[in-house]
């Protein structure tokens, strides 16, 4: 009896968090169907927000921008952060730890620290402020998240393949391309999810270093908040939602998928 | 006997240690020789060093009496059985086979041939198109075995290829190896720090200790006739006895050639004991018991084992002799 009380109080607790956790966004999502330019009133289910969204030319340049600068920074960081991981796993080399834990900075650092100075960097060498602005500071703080993505993948192969892989006439370049790399694949790809994810959803360090004509989404629903709360913001916030949501599910699944297949032997 | 394999002044050092001083041996084609020592001899840095995958710091190795000193590994012709298998994760069985075909572009017919030989001689046809990590490890290990013979290495280098096996695998797979080795007529280099399996296999067993070649015989030499100490005692079990004019040697008694007899007992065959003792503990190890026995002048410990057919069995704290015959105990360097 008392075996029960107690369970079913820790279920009521989790269903508690759980809410507080999400309430907010589901909330969110659902007035972003309602009929009504008032968010508080719910008077019928309506797509019509979202429909507004594909025809406001502004929202749809923010996309555009949010999409080309989460693409090439996704590109620059997966390339960057795969060749910079090979090498930090390869070779051995004096502070191994300390430029391991370095990597850890831009993770931990304050958004705004790193926003701040990336703007007195950008003024004091004289780089104007704009969409080129923008992806150097997304790719400096998105890099170190694919270096440890595929870091880990890395130690978790075993050292012996590329051995194996040269003992059976693999030149080192044939190594790579048919032994490691593939094992790694599911890491770099997950590691690329999380580079798009971090830079579509970016806002303080966005918000330090975009300049006229280079406002990504987040930037441009801030701007509308400050105008008042219509319900297209909840529809165009649905929508990253879900976008997110889905990148970060896959990227997940591809991390756990990879880490089986190459533990379980 | 046609060479196959020179070290010539071999040396190799990791990071300013000594790992193998000066080193020469010859290898001839068709022999299975074993490396046998313990971890940390240096007998995989020898195997890895023919391979290729390491550089020995001084020295040179021929193969098949072409200098391969400096040959970057996927040059060489010849293929190495991994402790660990290192099967690639991602292919099938029949993949991790081909990968050395394809990367030699051998032509598409001859791969096919070759695969399918090499998968009936390992009795893997029917797990061709699984992945390792579906596999028992005996099964991993066949297909790491099939890797290798199926580019015809002139050489393969085998590197404690059973020791993730428990015991009666191990033991079967023994046989596999020595039957496929022979049938085959190829080089084997087997190490491993598993006397009993050198032993059982090889042509010609290698001692290792501490870098340098201990003993180079055929087993049964190795195991009757020891050189020095560390063979005497590395292989199978031994009693040491001082020899008392000869300060630089021992005397080398096997257990089972250690006779034990009463102290007490009239009717005793066999000369007075050489040593008396104290019977410490008595192991039960199937066929025979194993005793362990003080001596009372060197208070030494001396291991004797005493078959069933032994006229009497033994009891702890019992007051013995010992003795053997001449012929049995064998002078080895201290």
């Amino acid at each position: 009896m008392k075996k029960n009380w107690r369970s079913a109080t820790l279920v009521a607790y989790s269903l508690a968090i759980l809410a507080f956790l999400y309430l907010p966004l589901l909330i969110l999502s659902l007035y972003s169907f309602n009929d009504s330019r008032i968010n508080a009133v719910w008077t019928g289910f309506t797509f019509k927000w979202y429909i507004s969204l594909l025809h406001n030319d502004r929202v749809l340049e923010a996309l555009g921008n949010s999409l080309l600068i989460a693409a090439i920074t996704t590109v620059v960081t997966t390339v960057m952060g795969t060749l910079a991981a090979l090498a930090l796993h390869r070779y051995q080399y004096r502070c191994k730890l300390l430029i391991n834990s370095l990597l850890y900075l831009p993770i931990l650092i304050p958004e705004i620290v790193m926003g701040l100075s990336l703007l007195v960097l950008f003024s004091q060498v004289g780089i104007p402020l704009g969409r080129p602005t923008l992806i150097i500071a997304h790719i400096t703080f998105c890099i170190s998240f694919v270096i440890i993505t595929v870091g880990a993948r890395l130690e978790g192969c075993r050292q012996d393949l590329e051995e194996a892989a040269s003992d059976l006439y693999a030149t080192p370049w044939q190594a790579f391309r048919y032994v490691t790399f593939p094992m790694i694949l599911p890491g770099i790809v997950a590691g690329a999810l999380m580079a798009f994810t971090l830079s579509i959803d970016d806002f303080v360090i966005s918000f330090f270093v975009a300049g006229p004509n280079s406002t990504t989404l987040p930037l441009y629903i801030y701007a509308m908040v400050k105008r008042g709360i219509s319900p297209q913001i909840n529809a165009l916030s649905t929508c990253m939602m879900l976008v997110t949501i889905s990148l970060v599910v896959v990227s997940q699944l591809l991390q756990k998928r990879g880490y089986h297949s190459s533990r379980k032997d | 006997m046609k060479e196959m394999i020179r070290l010539m002044g071999i040396t190799k050092e990791f990071e300013d240690e000594l790992i193998i001083p000066t080193l020469n041996l010859t290898i001839y084609d068709g022999e299975f020789v074993t490396l046998l020592g313990p971890s940390g001899c240096g007998k995989t840095t020898m195997l890895r060093m023919i391979a290729g995958l390491e550089t020995p710091t001084q020295g040179h190795i021929f193969l098949d009496n072409e200098d391969v000193t400096h040959l970057a590994p996927y040059k060489r012709n010849v293929n190495m059985v991994f402790q660990h298998y290192a099967l690639f994760p991602h292919m099938t069985v029949e993949e991790n086979i081909r990968f050395g075909l394809l990367m030699k572009k051998v032509p598409r017919k001859e791969q096919q041939k070759r695969i399918a030989d090499v998968l009936q001689l390992t009795q893997l046809e029917e797990l061709r198109y699984r992945k390792p990590q579906q596999m028992s490890g005996g099964q991993q290990q066949r297909v790491a075995i099939a890797r290798a013979l199926v580019n015809n290495p002139k050489v393969l280098l085998l590197d404690e290829p059973l020791g993730a096996l428990d015991y009666k695998l191990r033991k079967t797979m023994q046989l596999e190896l020595r039957n496929l080795q022979q049938r085959l007529g190829i080089t084997f280099i087997y190490v491993t720090h598993d006397q009993e399996e050198a032993l059982t296999m090889s042509d010609r067993v290698i001692i290792v200790n501490g870098g340098r070649i201990e003993q180079d015989d055929p087993p049964a030499r190795i195991y009757q006739y020891p050189r020095s100490r560390f063979a005497a005692s590395f292989i199978g079990e031994n009693n040491f006895f001082p020899l008392p004019d000869d300060d630089s040697r021992l005397l080398s008694v096997r257990p089972q050639f250690i006779n034990v007899c009463a102290l007490d007992d009239k009717e005793r065959k066999g000369p007075e004991p050489f040593h008396t003792g104290t019977i410490e503990q008595i192991l039960f190890c199937g066929t025979f018991d194993k005793l362990f026995i003080r001596l009372d002048d060197s208070r030494d410990m001396v291991t004797a084992y005493q078959y069933y057919e032994d006229y009497r069995k033994w009891s702890v704290e019992d007051r013995v002799g010992i003795w053997w015959n001449t012929q049995d105990g064998v002078q080895v360097t201290k």
